[in-house]
């Protein structure tokens, strides 16, 4: 195996570790369940339809209250308490504190979303929604989470407060998510090029059963992109 | 095995380490030595790699650590003052994930350095709760993992109780056998009982760098002597004592009833005690007290600190 792999993999397992013991992971995942199931049922007899389109829908704004979350303490709290100094002079680089990292975060995101699948299961126990759409709106999500984790990283990776570092992530994932619900008040000439940079813009299309590679390449480069900024932070402070 | 070459360091108007020179040979145990604020943390961080310097080189092995930041970084174990540890975790647990990340056997090693460390009875403890005593040595542990040639401890004992303070310095020394190591501290006797070699730092700049047994020699050289006499005025004796030679200056001093007291500053390596004892005699007053003082090595770091005075 290649050790720069293997050194980030180390970092995950252990920031995952760190996860499930922290009360906070598990005040999100519950609360994050909650939103989501009185979201979801709260339409779902009324429309009448057993389908997930409603849940996907809200996803995006749910993430980005969630996702920031469970990052803001990431980077913040070793910047805080010292240890970032302890783990930047072991033999790491900054890419492997930032790829172990993310992928912490990334697959704790994704068992939050694994309760959630009691809703297909209520789904396809009630009527016949359509499983590949389904199927589509989970691989978003997965898309979508990844380029909110790694926007709360870097947001976290600025700052030694947790607080700042989830109120600047919020912020930025929350207009990626509404930037589209705002647009109605433009004028048509500049909704496209804003629409394009709108998270639920290319969810939506992904949660429909449309896998389109400019949406994925979408989520991919705000993903890398922030991933590398991060990388650059929290080398940053060895660069004079 | 480590050279640092015209070494600064900026914190944007701040010049925290300023044109820093010296070098470490292998085995070596060197104090950086100064006061709060001084730049010996700063030069430490730049040595592991984790700050880079605005100026200068750092080698080591010969190479510049800048080209293999990862390599370089394997070389040394660090401990960071106060040992910023993750305090959610439990010690065996850390230790082993040091080991995975260091590439180290952790079945092998986490035993060893636990009871080398004494932490055989805390391994279960989560690392928030252990004094800080004991974290300094989950720090210590950490830095050892990966066998490290060279061992960076930046100010091991502070924080610390008097009987911590000795295990600590007994389990650097007994480290530090066989081992390149620098640690920095405000504590002078702990540089006298640990290092071979000491570096003064003082605002940034290197005030002092020498063996710690020549430390004394080589910048505490000035003595004083202190006399006291009867039969004379004040004025008389500081006017003869000052055409001695070898005096570079005189000064009254606390004296007691009936007596006359002097403090003579020594500038050269001559012993004046014969003069002076010939002076008062040919006088015809009468000697009651001759002290050599010699500058403690507490004065000595006074005068190079706060004079900011270069070697």
């Amino acid at each position: 195996m290649n050790p720069k792999k293997s050194v980030s993999l180390v970092i995950m397992k252990r920031e995952l570790a760190s996860f499930y013991t922290s009360p906070v992971a598990y005040i999100v995942t519950g609360l994050f369940l909650v939103f989501s199931g009185i979201l979801f049922f709260s339409t779902y007899f009324l429309v009448n339809r057993a389908e997930l389109r409603n849940f996907f829908s809200i996803l995006p704004v749910l993430f980005a209250f969630f996702v920031p979350a469970l990052t803001m303490r990431v980077f913040a709290e070793e910047k805080r308490s010292g240890s970032l100094e302890t783990l930047m002079t072991l033999p790491v680089s900054g890419v492997d504190a930032v790829v172990g990292k993310f992928l912490a975060v990334f697959i704790f995101t994704a068992s939050m979303l694994v309760p959630t699948l009691s809703y297909v299961v209520t789904s396809v126990a009630l009527g016949s929604p359509d499983v590949g759409s389904i199927f589509c709106g989970y691989l978003g999500a997965l898309f979508l989470s990844a380029a909110f984790s790694a926007i709360g990283l870097f947001a976290s990776s600025l700052t030694k407060n947790q607080i700042v570092a989830f109120f600047a992530a919020f912020t930025a994932c929350i207009v990626l998510a509404m930037i589209d619900r705002l647009l109605v008040l433009l004028p048509a000439a500049i909704v496209g090029p804003l629409e394009f940079i709108s998270a639920s813009y290319h969810f939506e299309s992904i949660s429909r059963g449309i896998i389109d590679t400019r949406d994925l390449l979408y989520f991919l480069s705000l993903t890398v992109v922030f991933l590398g900024l991060t990388a650059r932070t929290v080398d940053a402070r060895r660069v004079a | 095995m480590i050279e640092i070459e015209n070494v600064s360091r900026d914190f944007g108007s701040v010049r925290a380490v300023d044109n820093v020179s010296f070098s470490v040979q292998k085995g070596e145990i060197v104090g950086l030595l100064g006061p709060n604020g001084a730049g010996k943390t700063t030069t430490m961080r730049m040595i592991t790699g984790f700050l880079d310097p605005s100026s200068g080189l750092i080698k080591i092995d010969g190479q510049d650590i800048s080209a293999d930041p990862k390599s370089s970084k394997a070389k040394i174990g660090y401990m960071p003052e106060s040992a910023p540890l993750y305090g959610e975790m439990i010690v065996d647990d850390y230790l082993r994930y040091v080991a995975a990340v260091q590439g180290a056997d952790a079945e092998a090693k986490v035993p060893l350095l636990a009871s080398v460390c004494g932490l055989t009875e805390v391994m279960h403890k989560n690392i928030g709760d252990l004094s800080r005593g004991y974290r300094q040595r989950v720090g210590l542990a950490h830095s050892l993992i990966n066998d490290p040639e060279i061992l960076i401890l930046d100010e091991p004992t502070s924080g610390l109780d008097p009987n911590q303070i000795i295990e600590v310095r007994n389990l650097i020394k007994e480290i530090g056998k066989t081992r390149t190591v620098i640690i920095s501290t405000h504590i002078l006797s702990e540089v006298e009982m640990l290092c071979d070699r000491v570096v003064i730092i003082s605002r940034g700049k290197i005030a002092a760098d020498s063996p710690t047994g020549e430390l004394h020699a080589r910048y505490g050289h000035k003595a004083s002597l202190r006399i006291q006499v009867s039969g004379c005025t004040l004025s008389a004796l500081t006017k003869a004592l000052k055409n001695l030679p070898g005096v570079s200056g005189v000064s009254q001093t606390e004296n007691e009833t009936n007596l006359t007291a002097a403090l003579v500053s020594i500038s050269g390596d001559e012993d004046i005690r014969p003069n002076v004892f010939s002076l008062v005699k040919e006088n015809g007053w009468i000697l009651y007290e001759m002290a050599l003082q010699r500058n403690s090595l507490e004065d000595v770091f006074r005068t190079l600190t706060t004079a900011g005075a270069e070697s």
